[in-house]
């Protein structure tokens, strides 16, 4: 039996697209329309390969052995039970429904709990935190926004429809799309190239290749950075295919982010500069991007890893949002951290109306307190506190650095994933879960905090259960060997009763 | 003459391959050509006598990984090397968070050196490597 599904919701990227068109034959995708390439590598690929979890397995004599739903239950119930500070790690890929329970099992273990965003956009939370952020939702800027500015950051890559969507290649109500201007660029661009092709093959022309540049050249803006209309400029330290979209890319020095838009908060505030180049970039092309800047009718700055991972950190993230800030008082100028995973903002949404702090916690103490860059996870782990991991919906064994890991795997590891990533190879305890936004229904929100719901489109593998239910499970089986250990315990001197009472 | 090793800056981050590998599954081939690799500028490139797809050693501070060299398809970024985030990425990135949780994942110095008898390793080989497990 054929189905079409339509306004189904990708669950990948912070985008959330949600105008994919999906057929359904025999409880399986085969066609998908409207989707990017990862998208569609998910979608009617990977979700269902050989490298699919089916079975729950536990870790003996070395090998990963299938075992009952039950005992895998059982068994990770009485790592995290025995365990004195475990460490629950990743929800970004999981439902908001599921990030509840998540927060609830660390409270009962007395855990270290963290989310995707400390290795992302924890320094943006940071940062937010200390000086707020001017924002808005993307269906405002796809409609408004005249000039974007995409900083650090590449979505062609990492974000694939975000620029076709929200930005310079959306049709808003009161702003055009550029890709007509787009397309004749590169075609202009491919028809520069076979003239060079024909003339480096013709006998008459002897070709010259121009000399390659040595170092990092930033070219002068060209006139369309000043025209009416869209425009996009890109900040980076390489030439991204974002880079090459846009109408003017500034070619940063790496870790020179914070002083060039320091740099542009002077020039916004018509300050003078006496020096000629600041992170590589010559100050007479910086006056001209800040009069861009200052010349549009609504602008925003898209912000991604190049920021909050390059030296400064959240430092960074802080003083673009004050120049952010600075051009509100001369136009209006939002700007926006580029989320990754499609509900890491989700995670500390959650995290925030559960315990009052997105990331970075510790209920060891039996109440949550919030300190990145001691409660983070890699700071948990260069230290080795924990003494047992939960993985859920994220990969740290291919993102996080080899020294977090290696002091990881000195404890049991438990790992709930659908398909064997670099996390569920190495774990002790290995749930199956379902693919949510494929096989089960949930929330998730949208990197300018929008909640969606995520929609069902074939049925579950038999046996297999969804992070929610595995979790409560989890949970309830954690509360029973607790209770159990509890009523098997001696009866505590009244002495112990009062220095426990303390 | 042809230089030894090259001093460079690295940066990791996305590719649009790499995404589609990830997806398609850790263990695919398309997800090992796309994360096992480096790319280069092509200036440094002929600096230490490499052609695309040759195998170049990485070494940082931190750790060490063999992965294959590609010329970088635009501009120039003479003295940096980009790495797809990824397993291979993670063996040079350090776990330094400055107070702040976040791990070093751009902007520092690593060596680049030819390896041509060094072989890349597989996901599962790298894991064994690292880690002492794997499937
Ligand atoms: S841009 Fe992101 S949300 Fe949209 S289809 Fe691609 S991966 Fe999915």
């Amino acid at each position: 039996m054929t189905t079409e599904l339509k306004s189904i919701v990708c669950p990948i990227c912070g985008c959330l697209c949600d105008d994919l068109e999906v057929t359904v034959e025999d409880n399986k995708i085969v066609k998908m329309k409207n989707g990017c390439a990862v998208c569609e590598a998910k979608m009617v690929h990977g979700y269902n390969s050989e490298e699919r979890i089916l079975k729950p397995m536990i870790r003996k004599d070395g090998t990963l052995v299938p075992v009952s739903m039950d005992e895998a239950v059982h068994k990770a119930a009485q790592i995290l039970a025995d365990a004195k500070y475990p460490l629950l790690f990743g929800w970004s890929s999981s439902t908001s429904e599921a990030q509840r329970v998540g927060v609830e099992l660390a409270e009962e273990l007395g855990s270290a709990l963290d989310n995707c965003c400390s290795v992302c956009h924890g320094p943006s939370v940071m940062a937010t935190q200390e000086i707020g952020i001017p924002t808005c939702t993307l269906g405002q800027i796809r409609h408004r926004a005249d000039l974007i500015v995409y900083w650090a950051c590449n979505p062609w890559a990492s974000h694939p429809r975000h620029v076709e969507r929200y930005t310079n290649f959306s049709e808003g109500r009161f702003e055009k799309s550029e890709w007509k201007e787009y397309i004749q660029k590169i075609k202009a661009t491919s028809g520069k190239k076979k003239l060079a092709a024909a003339a480096r093959q013709s006998h008459f022309m002897k070709y010259q290749p121009p000399p390659r540049p040595q170092t990092c050249v930033v070219d002068a803006p060209p006139q369309t950075i000043q025209k009416m209309g869209r425009k996009m400029i890109v900040f980076d330290v390489r030439k991204t295919m974002t880079a090459e979209a846009a109408d003017y890319f500034v070619q940063v020095e790496p870790n020179k982010d914070y002083e060039i838009i320091q740099a542009l908060r002077c020039l916004v505030n018509d300050q003078e500069l006496d020096v000629d180049k600041v992170g590589g970039v010559p100050v007479e092309y910086l006056k001209e991007v800040a009069d861009a800047l200052v010349n549009c009718e609504f602008g925003v700055i898209f912000f991604g890893l190049g920021l909050t991972a390059s030296a400064g950190r959240f430092r960074n993230i802080e003083i673009a949002i004050a120049l952010t800030r600075d051009l509100n008082k001369k136009t209006k100028f939002v700007i926006s951290p580029m989320r990754g995973h499609f509900n890491v903002t989700g995670a500390n949404v959650v995290f925030a109306w559960q315990t009052g702090y997105p990331y970075a916690l510790d209920f060891s103490q039996g109440y949550p307190q919030y300190n990145p860059g001691e409660n983070t996870a890699i700071d948990v782990l260069r230290r080795g506190d924990n003494d047992a991991t939960l993985v859920i919906s994220a990969d740290p064994g291919a993102h996080f650095p080899k020294a977090a890991v290696q002091n990881m795997m000195k404890h049991p590891l438990i790992t709930i994933n659908p398909d064997w990533n670099a996390i569920s190879r190495l774990g002790d305890v290995v749930f199956p879960t379902q693919w949510c936004g494929i096989e089960y229904e949930g929330t998730a929100y949208r990197m300018d905090h929008v909640p969606i719901v995520l929609r069902k489109v074939v049925e579950p593998p038999q046996g297999v259960l969804n992070d929610e239910e595995l979790l409560t499970r989890i949970l309830a089986e954690v509360r029973k060997i607790k209770a159990e250990k509890a009523a098997a315990a001696p009866p505590k001197t009244k002495c112990a009763a009062k220095v426990e009472a303390n | 003459m042809v230089d030894q090793k090259l001093r460079a800056t690295i940066i990791t981050g996305r590719t649009i391959d790499q995404g589609v590998g990830k997806e398609l599954g850790k263990g695919s081939q398309e997800y090992f050509d796309s994360a096992a690799v480096c790319f280069m500028d092509k200036v440094d490139m002929i600096k230490l006598g490499l052609r695309n797809g040759a195998n170049v050693q990485v070494t940082s501070k931190y750790g060490s990984v063999v992965v294959k060299a590609r010329k970088f398809p635009r501009g120039s970024m003479p003295g940096m090397v980009f790495i797809p985030c990824g397993l291979w990425a993670n063996a040079v990135c350090g776990d330094d968070t400055f107070s702040m949780g976040m791990p070093m994942f751009k902007g520092f110095p690593v060596d680049v050196e030819p390896a041509p008898d060094q072989t890349v390793l597989t996901l599962n080989e790298l894991l064994k490597k690292e880690f002492g497990k794997g499937m």
